[in-house]
């Protein structure tokens, strides 16, 4: 079983090449990302959910290498726990971003993964951080991901500020199929999460269910 | 435009670029009498599967040293506990030695919790510490097992990332039985008609893939029993000679014959027996 000459894929290592995007409406958040995660020019998991819960009313989106998200997630998930059990009460969305933030700063060397951390709190209502290359700020809504790139046009174009719940869903979806039809590293299903103060909706989007555009 | 040349993205599919010079290079390697160096593959074809009370675990069996199979009968199909079992792929050291040190820290985990450990504890255990060796460990593995969850499967790559999925399939020879799990699996499946699908599986990988080959091992876990069956399909049998290179006797003629007794006394006989356990 040796290693030496094998397919590039077997010893390549496993990115989410993704496209992840998350956006914030009053009262909650909508967070979404595509399904595919690759090994080089193979796909190794045409259906993961990179929507991972961090807490029961904050979740965060993973891209980049599929190991250092996974692990980042799962660490911060653990320290969640831990502090939101010494202050007594549900988190607040700053804490766990602050919580990913340090860790990608700390480790940026050795890391390459980037999360976006949405979610609602009491105290602000639904929030969107991004934690790209170890910042720590604030947005109306964050795009992440190889699959971003072919997108900022339209989420530039389409973004109004007071969107309903609905329309940020219809939103999230339409930008995760145009990027899923031109990133060839993104693909699968479409995996969407709803935050607001009375629940939280974990939704899977099939493919032929995807919104078509032009020349689909 | 702001350059002066366009810059080309890296094209996909094959780059014939390199055929004139490796023809001359051949040509020219002929001429001084050696030949140039074939294609190299190694590996192994492993898969899982979730069946309707269990999971069905597959595995070829051959082992590679380069160009050479070093096992033509290497058992792949690890254990962990008594309901969870873990195929591997990759380095074979870096996968016997993994499996080994978490089946040990899970048996002493089991004893202090008094409870079956459960097979997303050993997927935490298996990620956590391959994370920390940042993929030096080239153990890509396949776990599989049933708890008191049901049953569970889960791949786990070199670097630490892990899939739980209904069906996985790890190696050289992946691509071939994926091929065949996307044609067949249906969910909630029978265990015969799932040790039928990972056999399948896994001889597509060994026919397909050079780096896989000789039979094919299956693990069945389920609630009541485990199936280790080894080998459950020797799809590679040793042929039949058709010729034979001796000669008869009498082939070559006896010209004369001295026959010299040699007097041997025996001096001391002593028995040792071989551990064959």
């Amino acid at each position: 079983l040796s290693e030496k000459n094998e397919p590039e894929w077997l010893s390549e290592e496993v990115k989410t090449g993704t496209t992840i995007l998350a956006i914030e409406f009053d009262g909650g958040v909508v967070l979404g990302s595509d399904s595919r995660v690759s090994a080089g020019a193979s796909v190794v998991n045409r259906v993961m959910n990179k929507l991972s819960q961090l807490h029961d009313k904050i979740y965060c989106a993973l891209s980049g290498s599929a190991a250092d998200a996974q692990t980042i997630a799962e660490v911060v998930n653990y320290q969640l726990d831990v502090h939101s059990m010494e202050i007594g009460e549900d988190p607040q969305v700053r804490s766990a971003a602050t919580l990913v933030r340090n860790i990608s700063y700390k480790y940026k060397e050795e890391l390459s993964a980037h999360l976006i951390v949405a979610g609602w709190d009491r105290r602000k209502g639904g929030q969107v951080y991004a934690t790209l290359n170890g910042l720590l700020t604030r947005q109306p809504f964050a795009v992440g991901g190889s699959g971003s790139s072919y997108v900022y046009g339209f989420v530039d174009a389409e973004y109004r500020k007071g969107m309903s719940k609905e329309e940020c869903q219809k939103f999230v979806v339409s930008t995760l199929s145009l990027a899923m039809n031109r990133d060839g590293s993104s693909g699968g299903v479409a995996y969407l999460v709803t935050i607001d103060e009375h629940c939280t909706e974990e939704k899977v989007i099939l493919g032929n269910d995807l919104p078509t555009f032009y020349d689909q | 435009m702001a350059t002066l040349t366009v810059n080309r993205p890296p094209q996909g599919g094959f780059s014939f670029e390199n055929c004139r010079r490796n023809a001359l290079i051949e040509g020219e390697a002929n001429k001084v009498g050696c030949s140039l160096p074939s294609a190299r593959k190694t590996g192994t074809t492993i898969c899982g599967i979730v069946f309707k009370g269990g999971v069905v675990l597959g595995a070829d069996t051959r082992a590679t040293e380069g160009m050479v199979v070093a096992d033509k009968n290497c058992s792949k199909i690890h254990y962990i506990s008594p309901n969870i079992y873990c195929c591997g792929a990759g380095t074979a050291a870096d996968t016997e030695m993994t499996t080994q040190l978490i089946s040990s820290n899970l048996e002493l985990h089991a004893l202090s919790t008094g409870r079956l450990p459960r097979v997303a504890t050993a997927n935490r255990m298996l990620k956590q510490m391959l994370f920390r060796y940042q993929g030096y460990i080239g153990a890509a593995l396949v776990l599989g097992g049933i708890d008191c969850n049901g049953p569970h499967l889960y791949s786990i790559y070199p670097h630490g990332s892990t899939d739980k999925l209904p069906y996985v399939t790890m190696g050289s020879g992946s691509l071939a039985a994926m091929a065949v799990f996307e044609d067949r699996y249906k969910p909630d499946m029978e265990e015969e008609e799932a040790k039928q699908l990972v056999r399948d599986a896994i001889a597509a990988g060994i026919f397909n893939d050079l780096g896989s080959g000789s039979n094919i091992d299956l693990c069945v876990i389920s609630k009541s029993k485990v199936d280790y069956l080894r080998p459950h399909d020797e799809a590679n049998k040793k042929g039949v000679r058709t010729g034979d290179y001796k000669y008869k006797r009498g082939t070559t003629g006896v010209l004369t014959k001295v026959v010299a007794p040699l007097d041997l006394e025996v001096v001391e006989e002593t028995i040792q027996t071989m551990d064959t356990s």
